[in-house]
């Protein structure tokens, strides 16, 4: 974003902050199947340590971050992991998101199934995240977009 | 809840909606916006839906509002009233 003038004092703030956001959307996100929460808020709280992190610094912040293009192939690699989970339950014998039919070898089924449920929610946080990532830059750019 | 809390909470829900929506300039609205986002958060936890008060922390007073400064800061305003 282009902004009249440029003050520290925001971006350390910023700086002091980001960090502490994106570990707590961690927390969010890996004990979605004890807690509140899972991963669309965990996402969401990712996505917005980084947005913080874009309306201080701007563009040039945000090339050292997370790059404009690489925010389609992580949504893409998000989306692969839930479907891909699912579908190797299904290529095993049982439903879609069937948790305890997943090929993981040496694993009790209640640990296999909290196991499946990690996995698909660190696939939704990807995906959360680097969309809304993605719908920030793309309303910053504007209409010369592509 | 203390039902003087959750009557405080409800007048400022209804100031802050009101301010947003009286108020001329755009960036005071986006923040008024934020506050009512976070104020309604607070009553969905008092209510007993975590989950729900959570993502409209999350989304609406976190997301939202910096989606809405990037709007406000890249449209431009026709009539000066």
């Amino acid at each position: 974003m282009n902004k009249p003038f440029q003050t520290p004092i925001v971006l350390l703030g910023a700086r002091l902050l980001s960090p502490y956001i994106m570990v707590f959307g961690w927390y969010v996100i890996f004990h979605g199947h004890y807690s509140p929460g899972g991963g669309f808020q965990g996402g969401a709280l990712l996505a917005a340590s980084i947005l913080l992190m874009r309306v201080a610094g701007g563009r040039t912040v945000a090339e050292l971050q997370i790059k404009e293009f690489a925010t389609t192939p992580l949504a893409v690699i998000g989306v692969m992991i839930y479907f891909a989970t699912g579908l190797v339950a299904v290529a095993m014998g049982g439903y879609f998101l069937d948790y305890g039919m997943l090929p993981i070898p040496g694993m009790e089924p209640d640990w296999l199934r909290y196991t499946g449920i990690l996995i698909i929610e660190v696939g939704i946080g990807l995906a959360v995240m680097a969309i809304l990532v993605m719908i920030y830059d793309n309303m910053v750019r504007g209409e010369d977009y592509g | 809840m203390i039902w003087e809390l959750e009557l405080i909470i409800y007048v400022f829900l209804a100031l802050s909606a009101v301010v947003a929506l009286e108020v001329t300039d755009m960036l005071v609205a986006v923040v008024m916006m934020t506050i009512f986002s976070f104020l309604m958060a607070l009553l969905f936890i008092a209510m007993g839906a975590i989950d729900v008060g959570f993502t409209e922390a999350v989304i609406g007073a976190g997301v939202t509002g910096i989606l809405f400064v990037v709007v406000v800061f890249r449209t431009s305003r026709k009539s000066n009233d």
